[in-house]
């Protein structure tokens, strides 16, 4: 469970990023938060982790504070959470299976990491590869995969972590619309298979309707719409966004 | 079509500024010459000796390679092991040097500083000075050598580290690593090719600068250079040139292959 108490981001210029956002994701939701470029979705997400820092209130995983947690007990919390860039953020440089132990880290001490991996953790990261399909290209370099196939990379290190959350900022938005159908799949997957809450950051609003259970509208950032699915009207969605739905927001009938 | 010209024509940039150029470049030129006495016709005077000189080294002495083969190789010894002992500890220089590493802009500042320190001393100087601590021998120009690449290897280093990708760092920080792991995954991967390079190229600038070491004393084929020159053996004093020469080619053609392979 994640809780959002009284959260706001004020920005060193006094742009207030997120504002007095309250929030509560329970075990195995699918949401998907939407709202336009700068509404504050992508610092919501990265706040969860901390990536980014908040300025007032608290963040809770699990009942324990991820905004209070220092050094170890923080590197502990955020085990637990995995998170999908939309740049992928693979090493590329690294072969595939290095990139998916790369999320085993947290598990071992710095010094014993240096001296490779564990053989159960290699079997793990085999197998979070063949969960993603692309088990046979363990073993290449990662800047050998097309965009799709590095985000299914991404993934797999996701579920080689045993993550309990996975985070994803806006996983599918340089990849094509093929291809963000079949990450989007293996998302939902996950999702429904392990029971990993799962929260995403989407730009197109059919896709947030056809994978989330329950979709969050941003807009300067503040929570403007939380409900399910069936809820997120066309209506709705056009008060979110300040105003109706465009052509570029729906990724179209091709995918869906 | 439009034959009338437009309102404004834009004025042509004025050429002072080049013509200033010019004056100056040529007046400290010339300023030079006159403060440390040079003249055409001196080196039109000079040139009757340079000739002789010449005519002296050649044929060089090709039986003097068996007596300085030890010499070189010593010299390049002298730049493996110092390049060696220098790129280890500018290992955690670089890192410490490189704003995206560390936070705080007190550490990485000094740090830089004491680069920019090391890189403003000689490398004779430093010999000289390693001389005078530890005595003729290999020992002070590795060490003169060592300090030289620390200054230089960490330098390309840390601006190198600064334009790494910073997306796999971040990954690196939300599956909770800890610094270690995070360098070790996120950082290192992407810099190693860089860092051999840089290396390489050390290595190939402290083999021509091991090359004159000696004449401060400090090991290597350099005091050959100071002996023959004494001796007015200029036959001699061309088979080492020789002899350098070759040994400076041949590394600088390996080590510019393997820097071409890696990067």
């Amino acid at each position: 469970m994640i809780e959002l108490r009284n959260v706001s981001k004020t920005y060193p210029n006094g742009t207030k990023g997120l504002n007095n956002i309250n929030l509560t994701f329970e075990k195995g939701e699918f949401i998907v938060i939407v709202g336009l470029s700068g509404a504050g979705k992508s610092t919501l997400l990265r706040s969860i982790n901390r990536l980014h820092e908040i300025t007032e209130g608290d963040i809770l995983i699990e009942g324990k504070s991820i905004t209070s947690a220092k050094g170890a007990a923080l590197r502990r919390i955020r085990r637990d959470i995995g998170m999908v860039f939309q740049s992928f953020n693979l090493v590329k440089r690294s072969s595939v299976i290095r990139n998916v132990l790369a999320g085993r880290v947290g598990y071992h001490s710095g010094f014993r990491t240096l001296f490779g991996f564990p053989k159960e953790d290699i079997n793990l990261a085999l197998q979070a590869l063949g969960r993603v399909n692309i088990a046979e290209k363990a073993y290449i370099r990662a800047d050998q995969l097309s965009g799709g196939q590095q985000q299914r990379v991404a993934i797999a290190r996701v579920l080689a972590q045993e993550a309990k959350i996975i985070l994803a900022d806006e996983p599918v938005a340089s990849l094509d619309p093929l291809t963000t159908k079949q990450v989007m799949d293996d998302l939902k997957k996950i999702n429904q298979e392990l029971g990993i809450t799962t929260i995403v950051n989407l730009h197109y609003i059919d896709l947030a309707r056809e994978y989330a259970t329950r979709i969050v509208g941003l807009r300067a950032g503040e929570v403007v719409f939380d409900g399910p699915v069936a809820e997120a009207t066309d209506e709705k969605f056009a008060e979110i966004y300040g105003r109706p739905i465009q052509e570029d927001e729906l990724l179209g009938e091709s995918a869906v | 079509m439009n034959t009338q010209a437009p309102p404004t024509l834009p004025k042509p940039p004025s050429k002072l500024k080049h013509i200033l150029t010019a004056v100056i470049v040529v007046l400290l030129l010339w300023a030079s010459a006159v403060q440390t006495e040079t003249s055409l016709g001196k080196l039109y005077n000079g040139l009757p000796n340079m000739w002789d000189l010449i005519e002296e080294m050649f044929p060089p002495n090709w039986a003097y390679f068996d007596n300085i083969a030890g010499p070189m190789l010593d010299t390049i010894r002298m730049a493996i092991a110092g390049t060696t002992f220098g790129a280890i500890i500018a290992i955690p220089f670089s890192i410490l040097a490189a704003s995206n590493m560390i936070r705080s802009p007190w550490i990485y500042q000094i740090f830089r500083f004491i680069l920019n320190l090391l890189r403003t001393i000689p490398d004779l100087l430093l010999a000289a000075i390693f001389v005078a601590i530890f005595g003729l021998g290999i020992l002070p120009g590795v060490l003169a050598l060592a300090v030289f690449s620390i200054g230089l290897i960490a330098k390309l280093t840390y601006e190198s580290l600064e334009t790494i990708d910073n997306g796999p760092l971040e990954a690196m920080t939300s599956v909770g690593a800890s610094k270690l792991q995070w360098i070790s995954f996120g950082v290192v991967p992407q810099i190693l090719p860089h860092f051999i390079s840089y290396v390489l190229y050390t290595f190939e600038i402290n083999v021509r600068a091991a090359a004159v070491l000696g004449l401060v004393g400090a090991g290597g084929i350099g005091l050959f250079y100071e002996k023959t020159l004494g001796f007015l053996e200029y036959d001699k004093t061309n088979s080492i040139i020789l002899l350098t020469l070759a040994a400076v080619l041949v590394i600088d053609y390996i080590s510019t292959k393997l820097r071409e392979k890696l990067l």
